[in-house]
């Protein structure tokens, strides 16, 4: 048995790690997973760079953001395969939820509507809103400031970003310390289920196939332990894949529920799931198809230019110099590579580029692959955009005012 | 030097602050991590910045040091990068450390040194304050099941006790899980001991 340690926040988006080590998909690759609960990116940051861990459940802007050095030395990590896509949910505290269109399913539905909507709000609100965010590096706070700034809200002129970690988000807004937050579940859904915050946006609907957390490894000890990495690999295709399978929401919704992992009850989890979300004490839930996925359409392979999305993003918020070699190591964080060595021959859809445009496909589409019958969703931003990686001076042109 | 202590007052935040003061650092202050905890941080400013790695406030605090333009001079995590010992060792015994840019590693290595001795002898306490707590609740847990059998079987504390040790013998359980099985079946039972 190879021992690996991976750190993880208490997500929902930690499924695949959770259900590797409990179904025994780790174990089937002689790996024995431990996993180390973590309470703050930072924590969770430091204990792998510093290499008390191997692996981790991380933010992908954050794999990015040490890999360049943003915001302390830089250490290069590895992210070789996706954990997850999509899943986050921004709620607002009710009294400034008042001010949107009151149908919840039709808010989340039309995000053009509701960006505008908000764009208004924020004028009318008795103060500047505070907006939790979980991490500046995080998709998250990207995909919120993307969202806001189609509607010409400068986030960080309009808004005051605070930055607090998922688990003590709702204590902060029934405290007033905050008006609303960008979060991971199932903290939106708790917030909603204790009638304090009613959902905004969803994700999946400002991106339909949004890139969220990987599996981040230091490059170095990747790159050392080939065998053990392209193990993991395949332990955590076969447990994304149990993940995703409807008939076992409700197993993996109480595996989270345990106190080691989430700590919170299942019901607060499931919605996500299920992609039932919760709108409120007593009304139907909203569908929204791919709430969260961790498998179909090769979930987990790491596209580059999800990695060069995320740097684009960096470089339009003056996060990030822009710089041919901030670019090339933001993409190379994204490591397609390793994917495909590592489930080479174990029949998981491959696909053939490495890249690809982002926002292009409004339908589901078979794309050419080394194996049979991959399929990709539709990716669409909802304002439309394309992101070609080939030419990210001409993507950050549209935005300028 | 200013040191700002970010942690709930308890003993850990104690335990570490007398440390400091009798190596002869005088300008400590704590700070619990709560509401606007980043706003008085940044008014003191500090020199090291000392906080428990488990707390979940290090993202808010990390926010702070990024975009305050209060503090003269940018804060860092730990010392130095070359020092990754100390660094594992920081981290293992759950510390972290924030230290202005320019501050000499010499001025700083003693604090961190001795939050990590610190950490680490609070972390003994801890968990020998555990062992005792468990200690305590076991021996309740056996003294009430010996009442029990003394009551209900009319033994005398000796034979009890020793019919307790029996069973948890033959049937390869502690005594502690026998006593607690018995206490479980006399309260169904109605049986008040």
């Amino acid at each position: 048995m190879t021992r690996i340690s991976a750190a993880f926040l208490p997500l929902t988006d930690s499924a695949v790690l959770v259900a590797a080590r409990e179904k025994g998909f780790a174990a089937e690759q002689g790996i024995e997973l431990d996993l180390v609960r973590s309470e703050s990116w930072a924590t969770l940051r430091d204990r792998l760079v510093y290499g008390q861990v191997q692996a981790a459940h991380m933010l992908a802007p954050l794999a990015i953001a040490v890999t360049l050095g943003l915001s302390q030395h830089p250490a290069s990590l590895s992210a070789p395969f996706k954990l997850s896509v999509n899943g986050n949910l921004l709620v607002m505290g009710t009294e400034f939820a008042a001010a949107l269109e009151p149908d919840i399913g039709r808010r989340i539905e039309d995000p053009v509507a509701t960006a505008h909507d908000f764009a208004a709000a924020i004028g009318l609100y008795r103060r500047k809103p505070v907006i939790g965010i979980v991490h500046r590096f995080s998709c998250h706070a990207l995909l919120l400031r993307y969202w806001l700034g189609y509607a010409g809200v400068d986030p960080d002129r309009d808004l005051v970003l605070r930055v607090l970690p998922p688990s003590l988000m709702g204590a902060a807004l029934k405290a007033g310390e905050i008006d609303g937050f960008i979060a991971g579940e199932p903290w939106n859904t708790v917030s909603v289920q204790d009638g304090t915050a009613q959902i905004v946006m969803a994700g999946a609907r400002v991106w339909q196939r949004g890139v969220e957390k990987v599996l981040a490894l230091r490059t170095g000890w990747m790159e050392e332990n080939g065998d053990t990495v392209d193990r993991l690999l395949v332990a955590l295709d076969r447990a994304a894949a149990w993940c995703d399978e409807p008939a076992h929401h409700g197993e993996l919704a109480e595996l989270l529920s345990r106190s080691d992992y989430v700590g919170q009850p299942s019901e607060s989890i499931l919605p996500t799931l299920t992609g039932k979300l919760v709108a409120g004490l007593d009304e139907a839930s909203v569908d929204v198809p791919a709430t969260i996925l961790f498998h179909r359409e090769a979930v987990g392979f790491p596209w580059r230019s999800h990695g060069l999305w995320i740097y684009s993003q960096l470089v339009r918020w003056g996060m990030a110099e822009r710089s041919p070699e901030a670019e090339r190591l933001a993409a190379n964080v994204f490591r397609s590579d390793i994917y495909r060595r590592a489930l080479a021959g174990t029949g998981a859809p491959m696909p053939g580029a490495s890249l690809k445009v982002e926002g292009a496909l409004s339908e589901p589409m078979g794309v050419g692959s080394h194996s049979a019958g991959l399929i990709l969703g539709p990716d669409r931003f909802f304002d439309g955009r394309v992101f070609d990686p080939a030419d990210i001076e001409g993507y950050l042109a549209t935005f300028r005012p | 030097m200013r040191i700002v202590i970010v942690d709930d007052t308890g003993l850990r935040a104690t335990v570490l602050e007398d440390g400091l003061r009798e190596a002869g650092y005088d300008d400590i202050h704590l700070v619990p991590p709560h509401g606007g905890f980043v706003a008085r941080i940044e008014r003191m400013a500090p020199d090291v910045v000392l906080m428990d790695l488990g707390s979940p406030s290090r993202d808010t605090l990390e926010e702070m040091l990024v975009v305050s333009r209060a503090l003269a001079r940018p804060i860092a995590m730990f010392v130095d990068q070359s020092d990754d010992d100390m660094i594992g060792a920081a981290i293992d015994a759950g510390v972290s450390a924030y230290v202005v840019d320019g501050l000499r590693k010499e001025r700083v290595k003693p604090i961190l040194d001795l939050a990590i001795r610190r950490f680490n002898a609070f972390a003994r306490m801890q968990s020998e304050l555990d062992e005792a707590r468990t200690a305590l609740a076991e021996r309740k847990a056996i003294d009430k099941g010996k009442a029990i059998l003394m009551k209900s079987r009319n033994l005398s504390e000796p034979d009890a006790y020793a019919l307790l040790r029996s069973t948890a013998m033959n049937q390869g359980r502690r005594i502690i899980e026998v006593a607690e099985a018995l206490i479980t079946a006399s309260d169904l039972l109605g049986g008040g001991a």
